[in-house]
């Protein structure tokens, strides 16, 4: 059975070339798209409303026009994004949907609507208090009024059972994720750290009910055979996400693989299944979030993050931990310290490599990624 | 009699004094002590008798004093980023080495935080809450992206205020006293009456005000606002202007009011002196910034949906339409020649707004503007040849727009 690693190719194929995957995608499917900036976004609800949701994760582009807007000590991806808005590349899309979970993208979601006038502007601010009655009820307002902005955007209505079935195809999608993830940590060979990152990043250019079909297929096809003998380095991934992909080659180069993630690109964002319950979609959707932990995005006072990658570590045979620190990016950066004490007195080593989208020369990187590979 | 000749001068020393004297006391005595972000709801604090002390305060106390490296350098060392917000380094570095020259302060037993200002508060208090393992009581202020507050944000916020009365109850072991809470609430907008009333004495031409005061008397504003010794400095800081503005008076004995401008955004702690003078060297007087309305917290006594409320809709947690409309009412009230932008390297929110808000503010009204790179107490990021020649551009801006008569 050789199909699966066909669909392996496919789907890195698909990561590496987001612009044409998309507009294949929306050929084939019919569907306007919307854009998602990073973190946690209810793609359900756009979904419902038959639109195709896709990611928008910056992208190495020169940075000149997003200067009018922000100061350089902003995060990369932001002005990444906000750079293409304003060329025009995301003219394509019907609208675009923001989170408000750090100050950065409080400031760009204001900063959109005057520099991107074209692409309309949906913002979703999450609860913080995410566990509590009053959060509950807040997200599922929020969430109300999110499907209220696109059915005025699309122009028609959109009923709850519309993003009930929504929801059910997306938690499908989310549990395929995890069980594509757990497999692969059999796999360190065929999913190496640059093809399990492409793989999984091929979703934001899909629809997801087309993309997770492929997802169980590849992880089938995995299961049936056996295990990979792997005499590397195995590690977890943690931070905003695991890019530029140069990077991963190099881990690739030294023998590394990345067995399980704790990026807010990769399975923060289908780690925790929605609740068994009987309640209404809204609050479904709201549960998850509820139950969300180790994110540093959501607000956790006993910050579970350091504990849930030890453990990881353990469970899945890493023997260490390798930190993507995205350059600028506050709350990730206020976790280090935290996450970091607790790796060292669990005697778990980590690698810490700063990072940006545009990083041209890896000499240095590469240089400490065999510096760090040598130690074991 | 005495109390007749004291100045708000001397008042907010001896206030100053006391809150940080009575936390380190009370601490001693074994009794609980909270931290807190700046603009929270310190009514509900006050109500229970808290001593809750403010690490944003503090921190600016620390760099004022010149000694925030030491602070800076630890932070550093045990992981935080130079990217992230000064005060937070300072502050967390001071959890690890506690003692500063210019004020020591007892470490907390339970930490308070109101993301109003900003989501980086959220993360430093959940780290505040880890490292030292003490509760955090926190409310959440979802970012206004509208003009007005939705009201499914205003029923989220009481709520959350009553789970975090629920909280201090359970923190405390003390029964919360609702009546006592409405002579808090009504304490704290007589106080917040006269900090307003005091500030917008600087509407007047020359302002009585000298700006750079109101960075000081605002520490006061953010620990004593519910109390009746913060109600009784503000209403005599407000009698003093009234009487220098009536006899004429201007900012400063020394020189004359020429310009008069507003600042957008925090002091550099560190720079204070030199930032001051070489304003008041061009006779320019900072009359006004967004903080006198920050701290203007109000609403009708007895209503918590209304206090709630007005704890979401201070000018940074506000839109950007909001505020530039909010920053055009002080350049026409405040009759300002021009504005100093202050681009901090330690404040997103603040920062990645600011370009845009200074060009539709330069639109609206067509006074000059300017911007200078700094940081609110990471001293490294000043420089002052930057500083003076930005200040000399807008005063050859501002001369230029008068020979024009305005
Ligand atoms: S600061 Fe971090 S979370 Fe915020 S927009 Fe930038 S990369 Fe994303
Ligand atoms: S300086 Fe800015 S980032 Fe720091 S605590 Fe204040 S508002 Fe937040």
């Amino acid at each position: 059975m050789s199909d699966y690693k066909e669909l392996i190719a496919e789907l890195v194929a698909a990561a590496e070339t987001p612009a044409k995957t998309i507009k294949k995608s929306m050929e084939d499917t019919g569907k306007k798209a919307i854009g998602c900036f990073p973190l946690h976004i209810p793609e359900e609800i756009i979904y419902a409303c038959n639109y195709l949701p896709v990611g928008m994760w910056g992208g190495k582009t020169d940075l000149k026009l997003c200067d009018t807007y922000m100061q350089s000590f902003c995060c990369t991806i932001m002005r990444a994004n906000l750079e293409y808005g304003m060329k025009g590349t995301y003219n394509f899309l019907s609208g675009i949907v923001m989170n408000a979970m750090c100050d950065t993208l409080k400031c760009v979601c204001e900063d959109w609507k005057i520099a991107v006038p074209q692409v309309p502007i949906i913002p979703v601010v999450y609860a913080q208090q995410r566990k509590s009655e009053e959060g509950i009820e807040y997200m599922k307002a929020e969430f109300k009024r999110v499907r209220h902005a696109l059915e005025k955007l699309e122009g028609r209505m959109v009923m709850d059972r519309d993003v009930e079935n929504a929801y059910e195809m997306y938690e499908d999608y989310r549990a395929a994720m995890r069980d594509f993830d757990a497999t692969c940590v059999n796999y360190p060979i065929t999913m190496d750290a640059y093809t399990r990152h492409l793989v999984i990043k091929a979703g934001f250019f899909m629809d997801k009910a087309v993309y997770k079909e492929k997802i169980k297929a590849i992880t089938a096809g995995l299961k049936a055979q056996a295990p990979e003998k792997f005499d590397g380095i195995r590690v977890i991934a943690t931070g905003l996400l695991s890019e530029p992909n140069e990077v991963l080659n190099i881990f690739k180069e030294n023998n590394i693989a990345i067995v399980g993630d704790d990026l807010a690109q990769e399975s923060r964002l289908w780690r925790t299944p929605g609740r068994d319950i009987k309640g209404s979609v809204w609050e479904k959707m709201a549960l998850r979030m509820a139950d969300q932990r180790g994110d540093c995005f959501l607000y956790e006072p006993d910050k579970q993050r350091g504990e849930m990658m030890i453990e990881m570590c353990k469970a899945r045979s890493a023997k260490a931990v390798v930190v993507f620190m995205m350059k600028f990016c506050d709350p990730e950066e206020f976790d280090y310290p935290i996450y970091k004490k607790e790796l060292d007195d669990a005697g778990v080593p980590h690698l810490y490599l700063e990072v940006d989208q545009m990083i041209d020369s890896f000499e240095q990187i590469r240089t400490r990624i065999q510096a760090f590979a040598e130690q074991f | 009699m005495e109390e007749t000749k004291l100045t708000s001068k001397q008042f907010l020393n001896e206030l100053t004094a006391k809150h940080y004297d009575g936390a380190l006391q009370a601490k001693a005595e074994g009794k609980p002590v909270a931290w807190a972000v700046s603009i929270s709801p310190q009514e509900l604090f006050e109500t229970l008798d808290m001593h809750v002390v403010y690490p944003e305060n503090h921190a600016a106390a620390i760099g004022a004093r010149k000694e925030a490296m030491k602070f800076i350098d630890h932070a550093e060392g045990i992981g935080y980023s130079a990217d992230i917000c000064s005060y937070a380094r300072i502050n967390m570095a001071y959890t690890d080495i506690p003692h500063a020259e210019a004020q020591d302060i007892p470490l907390p037993d339970v930490v308070l935080c109101s993301a109003n200002i900003c989501t980086t508060v959220m993360k430093w208090w959940e780290n505040l809450a880890k490292k030292l393992r003490v509760p955090l009581v926190f409310i959440d202020t979802p970012f206004n992206h509208t003009y007005e507050v939705p009201d499914h944000a205003v029923e989220y916020l009481r709520g959350q205020f009553e789970s975090a009365i629920k909280q201090l109850e359970d923190f405390s072991g003390k029964r919360f006293d609702f009546d006592k809470l409405g002579e808090v609430m009504k304490l704290s907008n007589a106080t917040c009456q006269w900090w307003k009333a005091a500030t917008d004495l600087a509407q007047f031409t020359p302002s009585p005000l000298n700006g750079f005061d109101m960075f000081n008397y605002m520490a006061i504003m953010v620990c004593m606002r519910g109390n009746a010794d913060g109600h009784k400095l503000f209403k005599l800081w407000y009698e003093e202007l009234l009487a220098k503005k009536e006899a004429g008076l201007g900012p400063w004995s020394s020189a004359e009011e020429k310009y008069r401008i507003m600042w957008d955004g925090i002091a550099c702690w560190p720079h204070l002196s030199t930032t001051f003078k070489t304003l008041k060297k061009y006779g320019i007087n900072m009359v006004t910034s967004t903080y006198p309305e920050s701290w203007n917290v109000r609403y009708e006594t007895n209503d918590l949906t209304g206090m709630a409320r007005a704890y979401t809709v201070n000018y940074a947690n506000r839109n950007l339409d909001f505020g530039t409309d909010y920053l055009k009412k002080l350049v026409d009230q405040f009759n300002l020649d021009g504005v100093l932008y202050h681009s901090n390297r330690s404040c997103k929110l603040m920062d990645f707004r600011q370009y845009e808000v200074r060009r539709r503010v330069e639109a609206m009204t067509g006074i000059p503007t300017t911007m200078f790179d700094g940081d609110q107490t990471d001293p490294r990021s000043f420089s002052e040849a930057q500083y003076e020649t930005r200040v000399q551009g807008l005063v050859e801006m501002m001369d230029k727009r008068k020979a024009a008569g305005r």
